[in-house]
């Protein structure tokens, strides 16, 4: 990946993409015709009022949700009307997940959290266990690889799940809320890994409602009524050095 | 491979709700524990009654007299035409006839020079120990001689030796029995219980004549049972009908007149009792089937709990890549394992049962082949399948979105 050049097919592209809920008798349309491309190694942020239809297109984009209609290429690939199984292998090849809640498994140590989607992927317990532990060494946790989560800080537990979405190495990692459990300086942290991630190559979409976080995204995107709105790019704002200035600050109070 | 992650995943997840595990396992363990003890104290009493049809002879036919019919009165048992010493001669010359001796009972006080036993007392003839094809162990069995002659001999069964003698050698000493003194020549070799469960061993056998004539002080010519050996379990039923035509003709009965005897075939009357046996131990094994279904039915319920509190597990699982049937395997080897745990500590509680059975009740033989264990394997592997595919299913069905959601 490295430098990541902008090839001529993006890496996912929308198209007249819709979203209805059923509910009793009632069609809730969650999107209504959204296109969207985004390129390989992008970083990009979601924001939108709740109820505006981010969640859902990021279930869509993350397939684990079918389109209504409209199509969803991925590298290439329709992948809006495909079964379980087949969005499940995308999900495990393609995609790397990382939640606002870490969703990590509770009394299971960070490696074999890690090792899970290899587990999936059919590997070997000996390769699994190497990539696994190479994963948490690119977070900084590789001395935690025996802790369960209970034994782990929030921010600790979140860069498990992003050692765990990583694991795969997958083309894009998806993340919702990633900092919305987490206090300033562990978000801070939390953005300067991923942007450290992005500079080596890895499409990240991001979704939140904080702007400051929606700062350190090189796109924005604003998501209301199931339509997008706004779509922008503009210089992210560094994390790191975001993560120093607070430093700085914390000294001068003490 | 995946096999075994998921055994590794359903043994760990098992160990993490140990008395949850325990309190399942446990309905499975008696369903299995109960099933075999039915299935193998059914076979040992199977095998018992076959036994005691081996003890007691095969081919034997009991003659007792029958009813009177007089004008539409039936008269009970024995009221009828009595049976004669000259009908065990006549039986004699039925082709298919080996044996054939008359049987005649009663129950004497039996006094030895210091202990005195009460014991029922057979007058026989000489063939009776090869009807009944009962060795005896010391000394032998009179001869047609000494029945002629109403000689003051006898035969002891087992236990009578045990409790007059205990240890020592009888062959040649005294008894009385009643008034009467005799000489023991012989006893016999241990029988065990009969099918109806009393002790054959219990027991002091007289010349037919010499029990007539010298025990019970009366000179009639009928005889209360013969006894008939068939030349073979094969020629049982043409011996049977002989001896029904014989007797017919002998008792000048017209074609018009019922039977004005009994003729039992011992065999089976066994096998009644038999069938009477293996109705009791279907029902049990019914009863032990349904407490097997309602452990499956447990293993069911705590899995469904499982799947509810491992929702949002279940929904990690799905969303970094696991497929519906990797979610299905889990929870279906999570069953099985609980389901067979269950069911070897059940195979080995329902051995122990088994055995504790024979050991207090009568001493039935229990053999345990190693198809009991596969069996006790196998029916749990099936519950665990069975009641195990709902819940995995279920779980593997769920929804990522939904199942990441749930709280």
């Amino acid at each position: 990946m490295g430098d990541a050049v902008p090839s001529s097919e993006p890496l996912l592209r929308l198209s007249k993409i819709t979203k209805v809920y059923t509910r009793g008798d009632l069609a809730v349309p969650a999107l209504r015709g959204l296109d969207l491309q985004i390129d390989s190694g992008e970083f990009v942020a979601v924001m939108g009022p709740s109820g505006s239809g981010k969640s859902t297109l990021m279930n869509l984009i993350g397939c684990l949700d079918r389109p209504t209609s409209g199509s969803y290429f991925l590298q290439g690939r329709d992948v809006a009307q495909l079964d379980r199984d087949a969005l499940a292998q995308v999900r495990l090849r393609t995609l790397g997940f990382v939640f606002q809640g870490f969703n990590l498994l509770s009394r299971t140590t960070a490696l074999e959290n890690v090792e899970l989607p290899l587990l999936y992927a059919g590997m070997r317990s000996m390769e699994r266990a190497e990539r696994a532990r190479e994963s948490l060494a690119r977070v900084g946790l590789a001395e935690r690889a025996g802790h369960t989560p209970n034994q782990l800080s929030g921010g600790q537990q979140q860069r498990v799940a992003i050692a765990r979405a990583l694991v795969t190495k997958p083309m894009m990692l998806l993340a919702d809320e990633p900092t919305g459990n987490l206090d300033s300086r562990t978000s801070l942290e939390v953005m300067a890994l991923l942007q450290e991630l992005n500079a080596e190559g890895l499409t990240v979409l991001l979704v939140t409602h904080e702007p400051d976080i929606a700062a350190f995204a090189g796109r924005l995107l604003l998501v209301k009524d199931g339509r997008l709105r706004a779509d922008e790019r503009r210089p992210p704002h560094s994390a790191k050095q975001a993560l120093a200035e607070w430093r700085d600050t914390e000294e001068e109070d003490r | 491979m995946m096999f075994l992650m998921a055994l590794r995943l359903a043994l760990r997840s098992l160990l993490r709700n140990r008395m949850r595990s325990a309190l399942t396992a446990l309905g499975v363990i008696i369903g299995v524990a109960a099933l075999l003890v039915t299935v193998v104290l059914g076979e040992g009493t199977r095998k018992m009654v076959a036994a005691q049809i081996a003890t007691m002879g095969s081919a034997i036919i009991m003659i007792v007299p029958g009813a009177s019919a007089q004008g539409g009165f039936m008269g009970g048992t024995g009221s009828g035409r009595p049976l004669q010493r000259d009908d065990v001669e006549a039986i004699l010359q039925a082709r298919a006839v080996r044996y054939v001796v008359p049987v005649d009972r009663t129950v004497a006080q039996v006094v030895s020079s210091n202990l005195n036993w009460q014991t029922p007392v057979l007058g026989t003839t000489t063939d009776y120990a090869a009807l009944r094809d009962w060795p005896v162990a010391r000394g032998r069995f009179f001869t047609a001689a000494e029945n002629e002659s109403a000689a003051k001999v006898c035969v002891l069964g087992h236990t009578v030796t045990q409790n007059l003698f205990g240890d020592s050698d009888p062959v040649g000493q005294q008894v009385r029995v009643k008034q009467m003194p005799c000489e023991i020549i012989g006893v016999l070799a241990p029988k065990g219980q009969s099918a109806m469960g009393s002790d054959q061993d219990d027991i002091l056998i007289l010349p037919s004549v010499t029990l007539r004539t010298r025990v019970l002080n009366q000179n009639r010519q009928y005889v209360s049972t013969i006894m008939v050996a068939a030349t073979s379990e094969d020629d049982l039923a043409q011996a049977e009908s002989e001896v029904v035509s014989i007797l017919r003709q002998r008792h000048k009965l017209t074609d018009d007149q019922e039977n004005d005897f009994t003729v039992r075939n011992l065999a089976e009357l066994v096998q009644t009792q038999q069938k009477i046996v293996e109705t009791q131990t279907g029902m049990l094994r019914n009863v032990a089937a349904v407490s097997l279904l309602v452990g499956g039915i447990g293993i069911m319920n705590i899995m469904l709990v499982s799947v509810t509190e491992r929702t949002r597990e279940i929904g990690i699982r799905l969303a970094i890549g696991a497929r519906e049937r990797d979610i299905l395997l889990q929870f279906l080897v999570e069953a099985v394992v609980l389901s067979v745990l269950g069911g070897l500590l059940g195979t080995g509680l329902g051995a122990l049962a088994a055995t504790l059975f024979s050991k207090l009740g009568g001493g039935m033989p229990v053999d345990f082949s190693p198809f009991w264990m596969v069996l006790g394997f196998g029916v749990s592997v099936a519950i665990g399948v069975l009641f195990g595919f709902y819940p995995a299913r279920k779980a593997a069905r769920l929804d990522p979105i939904d199942a990441l959601r749930y709280e």
